[in-house]
């Protein structure tokens, strides 16, 4: 199937528009008639369901979580991005779109970037009308403050906490939807199936984790808004119970997968402490506005940091890209910190840290301000490691953050399956090689309430004459039985193994081969691996309990089975692309003090990779069109 | 270092439970609480037994899943820290360890240390939000808040809803929970249209899921991870004797 992203005509400032102007809407009548099944109750998939729920569509959302206040949403710190222009710093749509197409490093959609820029504007209008406390200032207009890649400040902010409050807000919309009755919540229940019928997807198998039953679901049409798959590093900022299973059962489905290598590796997460470790805690990027990092000149520098004096410290982003200094993007920032930990300057006893030091804002604004700034964040530093880092720097490290690959979509966010969409970080369009910071939670937030829920309409006013989908169809039978077919094989394994060991062992070869840095040799070598650990897992992984009721093996089990998968489409991808780009890094393809090489000629494009049933996976290519931006290397020196 | 652990072992909400013990050695005292219980898990299902099922998910102190009580406290020793950000450091070499499920008539056991929470979300249900529909906002600098308004209203909308509060009450309220949503949207210029009906439905709500009378002892604002004020409570009451006056007019 060639690849049509239906990009709207017209300038790119009015594609939207002229879109919404053009597209079939359904009428309030007709809504009632359909359903909509929507996976995820985060940002992204909760604020999809609340949205078309409000609408008057009969809509079932599902996910995992005990409720969906818990959604990873939750964990999201520093800020969300909106061209307000509240500072006057000259910030506006375009600037916005620029930073975010040039962060990218020119990988990502033009139109789709413009209009998530566009839809900004009012969403911290909507967030702000659902009660979200946003940082004020003493005239009680709303505060900004800067995120890396970027000159101005355009980030809005809820302490270090600003993913929670735009989550509860949205939990919030949710329940009250529950309470009208247009919306039904099935909580603790994990989708193991999409189904497809004549072509279209048409419901969805799932198991209920509390009685262990799998039940069926139909709709007219299903939303995915199940995150990103990070976690198949094991050690990464995300949630324990983050997976890519969703979407990788909607692509064995018929769903093309879009760049599934670029993961972004955030700089500023807590160092790996010792083998037992399950998560690497983020620190918000945030930081990075008054944090300064710097490792010591001198390798193995024994003295504690406050001891070692300014020359013999090495404030290694400053001094390679003094315009942005610590505040480049992650992509950046995160091989920076790999360069010198790997020349033996890091810091802590593994040596796998950097410090980021707080001294010189403390002693320019007072510590009071500071603590107001980012106090929860140095409390949270506090817990977890027992050290004070009002007094002492943070240690950080890098750490598997967000996929910016996903499902690819159209500029409607229809995958390639009719009747299937993705939103958030499920898809892939919108930020290229590498996301900015407080890009993550707007992206989430305008595709669930803004886009999905006007461009699903154009699908679903075909659906009007349809009728209730049957549950009780060959298509539906079939999914049921693979499902159920696939937990009886895992529960007769009975091996050995512990399933956690063998996610580790993945992290492992992924983050060596498949993360910060890559060439040909280790991705083929990665590629081996993870087919002989494919093999492992499947003859002696240890899944003890059964079907009937709670089974965190089991679940943990079957995710473990496709992160299996999806690492091998992973490296595929990274051996296929041969430049470096944003996130991407091919060691073959790099300047001599270490930048990236693109290959704007031959790779310009998105990779969407088809299943083929097992066997390999075939490409199809997304061209890349700039005809609003000066396609440049990207530079924040 | 060396745990004895204790854990309760029940597998649905009607069985019977009982206490289970469980040695552990070579644990680090860098290790989070949760784990621990990791190491317990893999040891278990590589000799084929049944693993403890405990609810978890972020493992950084703010999705509020993880609900265990360790020897008698609410999310372990550490005031206002999540069970998931406790770390061995906190406990003695040796020491043996009760670890129970949060308890309360309104968190009915789904199995071993996972309770049923959805009590929680009812009482949102009734009235936890501003019916503001995507669409209808105005822009955001309409709305001028003050700086310290703001704030307040954060330590109130800080509330990470894991019910900490509510297990650790011996009348097991929920009035600490609940109260941090009313005080939030009351202190916002967006949230006073609803203000009064927000209160009622969402005290009656409470009431009905079974959630016991605050006595104002102040237990639940000693465990909760994010120091929601106890002042919420009065707030909750000043806000409820007001709704009545202002409804009945």
């Amino acid at each position: 199937m060639a690849l049509n992203a239906k990009i709207p005509k017209g300038p790119l400032k009015d594609k939207w528009q002229n879109y919404l102007n053009n597209t079939n809407i359904v009428n309030p009548a007709n809504r009632k008639k359909i359903d909509v099944i929507v996976v995820g109750g985060g940002l992204s998939g909760g604020g999809a369901a609340a949205s078309l729920a409000e609408l008057g569509y009969n809509v079932k959302v599902f996910f995992f979580q005990d409720s969906a206040r818990r959604s990873h949403s939750v964990a999201a710190q520093g800020g969300v991005n909106a061209a307000k222009n509240y500072k006057n710093d000259g910030d506006n749509i375009y600037r916005m779109f620029y930073d975010t197409v040039k962060g990218g490093d020119y990988r990502s959609r033009e139109a789709n970037v413009y209009r998530m820029a566009e839809c900004s504007v009012d969403l911290i209008d909507h967030m702000t009308a659902q009660g979200v406390p946003f940082g004020r200032e003493y005239s009680g207009y709303l505060s900004n403050r800067s995120f890396g890649g970027v000159l101005v400040s355009r980030t809005f902010y809820a302490r270090g906490q600003t993913g929670q409050q735009l989550l509860l807000a949205t939990y919030q919309a949710l329940m009250k939807q529950v309470k009208v009755g247009t919306l039904t919540q099935y909580s603790r229940h994990e989708i193991l199936d999409l189904v497809v019928v004549d072509g279209k997807a048409r419901g969805v198998i799932v198991r209920d984790l509390v009685t262990g039953k799998i039940e069926r679901h139909s709709a007219h049409a299903v939303v995915l808004g199940t995150g990103g798959f990070g976690k198949i590093f094991y050690l990464s900022t995300l949630a324990m119970n983050s997976n890519g299973s969703a979407t990788w059962r909607a692509h064995k489905k018929g769903a093309y997968f879009a760049n599934p290598s670029w993961t972004q590796i955030h700089p500023t997460a807590l160092p790996q402490a010792g083998e037992h470790q399950s998560k690497l805690t983020l620190m918000s990027e945030s930081l990075r506005n008054d944090g300064r990092i710097w490792v010591p000149k001198n390798k193995d520098d024994d003295r504690k940091p406050g001891d070692i004096p300014a020359e013999d410290r090495d404030y290694y982003l400053e001094r390679r890209y003094p315009a942005f200094g610590n505040l480049v993007p992650r992509d950046v920032a995160s091989r920076a910190a790999k360069e010198r930990m790997d020349a033996g300057h890091g810091v802590g006893s593994l040596k796998n840290a950097v410090y980021l030091d707080f001294k010189t804002a403390i002693e320019r604004l007072g510590e009071d301000t500071i603590k107001e700034r980012y106090g929860n964040l140095f409390t949270m530093y506090q817990k977890i490691t027992n050290i004070n880092a009002y007094k002492e720097p943070m240690k950080i490290s890098p750490a598997a953050h967000f996929s910016m690959g996903g499902l690819w979509v159209d500029y409607e966010l229809q995958t390639t399956i009719p009747g299937l969409f993705a939103v958030g970080e499920a898809n892939f369009a919108d930020h290229g090689a590498n996301r900015l910071g407080a890009n993550s939670l707007l992206q989430a937030s305008v595709d669930g309430n803004f886009i999905l829920p006007n461009t699903i309409s154009n699908y679903l006013s075909n659906e009007i004459r349809t009728g209730k989908i049957s549950t009780d169809t060959p298509e539906f039978d079939e999914a049921e039985k693979a499902v159920k077919d696939q937990v009886e094989k895992l529960l007769a394994i009975k091996g050995t193994m512990p399933v956690d060991q063998i996610h580790r062992r993945l992290g492992k070869i992924m983050f060596k081969e498949v993360a910060m840095s890559r060439n040909e040799k280790g991705m083929l070598w990665a590629i081996e691996e993870i087919k002989k650990l494919r093999k492992e897992f499947w003859g002696n992984a240890a899944i003890s309990g059964d079907e009937h009721g709670p089974n965190s093996e089991l679940e943990k089990a079957g995710r473990l089975a496709d992160y299996l998968e999806i690492a091998e489409l992973m490296a595929v991808d990274a051996l296929n692309r041969k430049e470096s780009c944003g996130a991407h890094f091919r060691e073959e393809y790099q300047t001599e003090d270490g930048e990236a090489v693109r290959d704007d000629e031959n790779y310009m494009y998105s990779a969407a990779w088809e299943w083929m049933q097992g066997k390999n996976w075939k490409l199809h290519k997304e061209e890349l069109e700039f005809k609003d931006i000066e396609v440049k290397t990207r530079s924040y020196k | 270092m060396k745990l004895t652990l204790k854990i309760w072992r029940q597998d649905n909400a009607k069985a019977k439970g009982k206490l289970v013990k469980y040695e552990l050695s070579d644990l680090s005292t860098d290790m989070s609480f949760l784990e621990m219980l990791d190491v317990l898990n893999e040891q278990l299902a590589s000799k084929g037994e049944r693993v403890v099922e405990f609810d978890h998910d972020c493992r950084e102190g703010i999705c509020g899943q993880c609900s265990l009580v360790i020897n008698g406290q609410a999310h372990g020793p550490e005031g206002h820290y999540t069970t998931c950000q406790t770390h061995l450091r906190s406990f003695k070499d040796g020491q043996t360890l009760n670890i129970e499920p949060f308890r309360a008539n309104s968190f009915p056991v789904i199995r071993d240390l996972k309770v049923d929470r959805t009590s929680m979300d009812h009482i949102i249900q009734a009235g936890g939000y501003i019916s503001s529909f995507t669409g209808m906002a105005p822009e955001a600098n309409s709305i001028p808040i003050h700086h310290n308004i703001a704030e307040s209203a954060f330590d109130s909308a800080a509330c990470i809803g894991c019910g900490a509060c509510i297990a650790t009450c011996k009348n097991s309220s929920a009035a600490l929970f609940m109260s941090a949503k009313i005080a939030h949207l009351a202190k916002l210029p967006q949230g006073q249209i609803e203000r009064a009906e927000r209160v009622v439905w969402m005290v009656n709500a409470h009431d009905d899921e079974g959630f016991g009378s605050c006595t104002n002892t102040g237990a639940c604002a000693m465990v909760c991870p994010q120091e929601v004020p106890l002042l919420d409570i009065t707030r909750m009451n000043y806000e409820y004797n007001r709704s009545l006056k202002t409804i009945d007019s």
